[in-house]
């Protein structure tokens, strides 16, 4: 009798276990061309010009809109997109734009649109950041982080309508890198007509929530932390995309996100884990694209610290760094050492500065003639986190103090909680600090004025560095317009970061991205964003 | 009877503050703050800085910030997050049956296989199987979930191909949600195959997230098993000659389920906490993921709302199994 009792407690629990592994795949319906992107975590929203995280601008202003210029697809050139064309005033201050006629905005449910692309599209695009009278100043939070933290609030003195295709911005100052902003996500051109409807019905921020663009997909829903479908544009002005569905899979651990990609349950993934890049290599049915960073990786000496006053104890540290150690220890080969603090992608680079060659003899002798023979004491700070431009800074950090221990200055590692780290080392508080950057617009001025300009002292400069002869340098580049002429002034600028040595540059990281072999014309970003339009997928 | 829930009701408001204070308190010990998160590498300036502290009300002192936001609550009102600006009861209640689907299934599955096993191992105490049960399920409760769930991802779904790797249904299928509920919805939708497909996608969720409440209700079973098997009572019928079906399944049974049905409401706050790693990982749009990414960002007001609205639940969980306890075993009656 127990036996009976023992067959049906077994029967129940194994009929189950049965029950919930073995449940038949379920028929499929017929489908589209179907593109499925496995995304990393949910866009914050969908209007770019509110937020700041790249995972928002893959979901919103890099499918569903556009902007006046953009650039092109895999590279950081600039091209014309709602803009047609654009003239430059003698003085800088004055920039015209040409629009491109026969632009369509999506139709969605809520809103059909009666009139094509015009100027006002784009008066409304900027006034709603910039002026707080503006009716959507204050909608959905109204926070425009990167409008303000490009200092556009202060450089653009008016936008005025010339005529329905022509529209004229006026600045306060010259700014070269004026165009390039304009191609940033935050840029990204919303329709006025669309907002006029949604005020008039009294739920103004559906134009956040509802987006309707120009660009090559249309939201068609959005499920929080689980998908986001998107459809091709029929009437998207440069053609129709080739996928007929966009599909993006939140998928918040790398792990998973390689298992999906393996079971072919998306086609493309971004961000791999590190450990997974073999066998990514290995598997026959996945491509491993791999491209340069638009990023920085550095050590920032506090350089209104002693001993970091001396230009010869930062050129002395910087010497003692063994970066080819850090290269291979921390970035596995996924990263190049870098000698300049902007990535050879971009434009101006100088190639030909020669680094500081790893000599800890000589850089014994350099702090022996600035007046420390026996070396002293400091410290390095090292990011909690992960960063596109430096992958483990601990053991960055460590591999430092190893090298520094050797010509006898003795280092500190210290760590804070993200928030904080960034807020202190904004304040000063460090010594040394390990940091980096990753372009926002291809223009030199955004990794030199922003990470080593004389107003980002007590802000994005954690060299605190303002040294008048590379002041000079990069403001004379801010209002040139003349690119040969610009680029000479960078070259000439990165001279002068060299000699001096506020940063120790360490390496440029590299970005991997696995894709299925069926997906056909992917281009990596170098912006660290990910477009399908133009994607294609085969058989 | 009603004496008693309307005394346990009352109880929540004491437990509600502490809550509310705790949450409170403890995610400002945090240090950082949203606008550095936000900000990044790049950084905010001053001005700008004590413009999105007054938007945020960060620029009052804690207590202040607390009583305000408390007021808020007593209102109805939970605030809004201050990374997607939307309501936090609305994306609540968005996850919330994501995280309830999930829960049920999984405690479904720890119920359905590890009672059984409970009383195999309980009825057949000392024996290979006991042995061989009972290890099984202290290697369940000691497994961490995150790596029992890459590893159940890479056999059954990578090399073997039989469960999809992760989300709620397959993506060919689209429909609106009307319940939130994905197997209701699906059903709902009326697309063939869309049932099927939802309740594939649970298949290894609810496996995982099931996992340690099925290790701890079998190792419960088994001991109340043991106990009450050695009772009088039991010794009584068997000589009476009641079956040992009837011995086992009627009469030691339903004493035996009294501290099994208290684990098993125990085990709502652990499947809670056990959801925050099963949905990351298997991309469930649930609250555990909500949770977590709000932590990371200092989304004050989603930790303090969502933390709120968690307990709640496991408060309501506990009175229900506190009063079910009379259902199942009579001699227990809450005086009034």
């Amino acid at each position: 009798m127990r036996n009976r009792i023992t067959g049906i407690a077994t029967g129940v629990a194994l009929s189950a276990v049965a029950g919930f592994a073995v449940l038949a795949n379920p028929a499929s319906p017929a489908h589209a061309k179907t593109l499925v992107y496995c995304s990393e975590a949910n866009p914050e929203g969908f209007n770019p010009a509110l937020f700041t995280a790249g995972t928002t601008f893959d979901a919103s202003s890099r499918q569903i809109y556009n902007r006046l210029v953009e650039f092109e697809r895999g590279e950081t050139t600039l091209i014309p997109a709602l803009a047609e064309s654009w003239e430059t005033s003698e003085d800088g201050l004055t920039y015209t734009f040409k629009l491109r006629p026969g632009v369509k905005f999506h139709s969605t449910d809520n809103f059909t649109p009666t009139r094509d692309f015009n100027a006002d599209d784009v008066i409304f695009t900027f006034d709603r950041q910039r002026l707080e009278d503006h009716p959507f100043f204050n909608v959905s939070g109204g926070s425009y982080e990167y409008f303000n933290g490009m200092g556009m609030g202060s450089l653009i003195s008016s936008i005025e309508k010339v005529d329905d295709m022509t529209v004229r911005f006026q600045l306060s100052k010259p700014e070269a890198p004026f165009i390039a902003n304009l191609a940033m996500d935050f840029a990204s051109v919303l329709s006025a007509e669309y907002g006029d409807t949604m005020l008039a019905a009294g739920t103004p921020e559906k134009v956040d929530l509802d987006p309707v663009g120009t660009g090559p997909f249309q939201l068609v829903a959005f499920q929080r932390d689980a998908v986001i479908r998107y459809k091709a544009n029929d009437d998207y002005f440069l053609g129709r995309a080739p996928i007929d569905d966009l599909v993006f899979a939140i998928t918040p651990d790398p792990s998973v996100r390689f298992a999906k990609l393996q079971a072919g349950e998306c086609q493309v993934m971004p961000f791999p884990n590190p450990a997974d890049l073999d066998a990514m290599r290995a598997d026959p049915n996945i491509n491993l694209m791999e491209k340069e960073g638009l990023n920085v990786g550095y050590l920032a000496f506090n350089t209104q610290r002693e001993p970091y006053t001396d230009t010869r104890v930062r050129q002395a540290l910087t010497m003692a760094i063994n970066k080819e150690a850090i290269l291979d220890a921390v970035f596995q080969g996924a990263g190049v050492s870098a000698k300049n603090p902007i990535p050879p992608t971009i434009w101006s680079y100088n190639d030909a500065i020669t680094d500081y060659d790893y000599d800890p003899d000589a850089a014994k002798a350099l702090l022996a003639e600035a007046g420390f023979p026996d070396g002293f004491k400091t410290n390095v700070w090292a990011m909690p986190v992960q960063r596109p431009y430096n992958p483990n800074a601990r053991r960055m950090a460590e591999i430092i103090q190893a090298d520094w221990a050797e010509i006898g200055v003795e280092a500190e590692i210290v760590s804070f909680e993200w928030g904080e780290y960034l807020k202190r080392s904004k304040d000063g508080e460090h010594d040394t600090v390990l940091l980096g950057w990753t372009g926002d617009n291809g223009d030199p001025d955004n990794f030199l004025a922003v990470l080593l300009g004389c107003d980002a002292v007590g802000g994005s400069n954690r060299a605190q560095w303002c040294h008048q002869p590379f002041e000079d340098l990069i403001q004379a580049a801010k209002v040139t317009s003349d690119p040969s002429e610009r680029t000479r002034l960078y070259e000439d600028a990165q001279v002068v970061f060299k000699q001096e040595a506020p940063w120790a540059t360490i390496a440029h990281s590299r970005v991997f991205e696995p894709i299925r072999k069926e997906v056909k014309n992917y281009k990596i970003d170098p912006f660290g964003g990910h477009i399908f339009y133009g994607v294609d997928l085969e058989g | 009877m009603s004496a008693f829930i309307v005394r346990r009701l009352l109880l929540i408001i004491p437990t509600f503050i502490g809550v509310s204070l705790l949450a409170f308190t403890l995610i400002h010990l945090i240090p950082g703050d949203p606008i550095d998160l936000i900000a990044g590498e790049r950084s905010v300036s001053d001005e700008r800085r004590a413009a999105l502290e007054i938007q945020f009300g960060l620029d009052k002192s804690l207590p202040e910030q607390y009583l305000v936001y408390m007021t808020n609550v007593l209102r109805g009102d939970l605030g809004q997050s201050i990374v997607t600006r939307t309501g936090v009861l609305g994306e609540f209640f968005a996850r919330f049956p994501a995280t309830i689907e999930l829960s049920i299934l999984a405690m479904l599955f720890a119920i359905v296989v590890g009672l059984p096993l409970g009383i195999l191992a309980g009825v057949r105490r000392g024996s290979t199987v006991d042995h061989v049960t009972m290890g099984v399920a202290l290697t369940g409760y000691s497994m961490p979930i995150f790596w029992w769930a890459l590893l159940l991802i890479f056999l059954s779904s990578v090399t073997l191909g039989w469960t999809p790797v992760s989300g709620r249904i397959s993506l060919l299928y689209f429909f609106d949600q009307v319940t939130g509920f994905m197997l209701i919805d699906a059903l709902l939708s009326g697309q063939r195959g869309a049932f099927a497909s939802a309740l594939h996608h649970l298949v290894l969720p609810a496996i995982v997230l099931g996992t340690i409440p099925l290790a701890v209700i079998a190792r419960m079973t088994r001991s109340a098993m043991i106990e009450v098997l050695s009772d009088d009572y039991i010794r009584t019928a068997r000589a009476k000659g009641v079956s040992p079906f009837g011995v086992v399944g009627i009469h030691a049974l339903r004493n035996a389920l009294i501290p099994v049905v208290t684990v098993i409401g125990l085990q709502v706050g652990i499947l809670l906490a056990g959801a925050i790693l099963t949905e990351t990982i298997f991309a469930w749009p649930g609250i555990g993921k909500w949770m977590v990414d709000s932590i990371t960002r200092r989304d004050y007001p989603v930790i303090q709302g969502g933390i709120l609205l968690i307990a709640s639940t496991v408060i309501l969980v506990n009175l229900t199994v506190d009063v079910l306890y009379g259902v199942i075993n009579p001699r227990i009656r809450h005086a009034d």
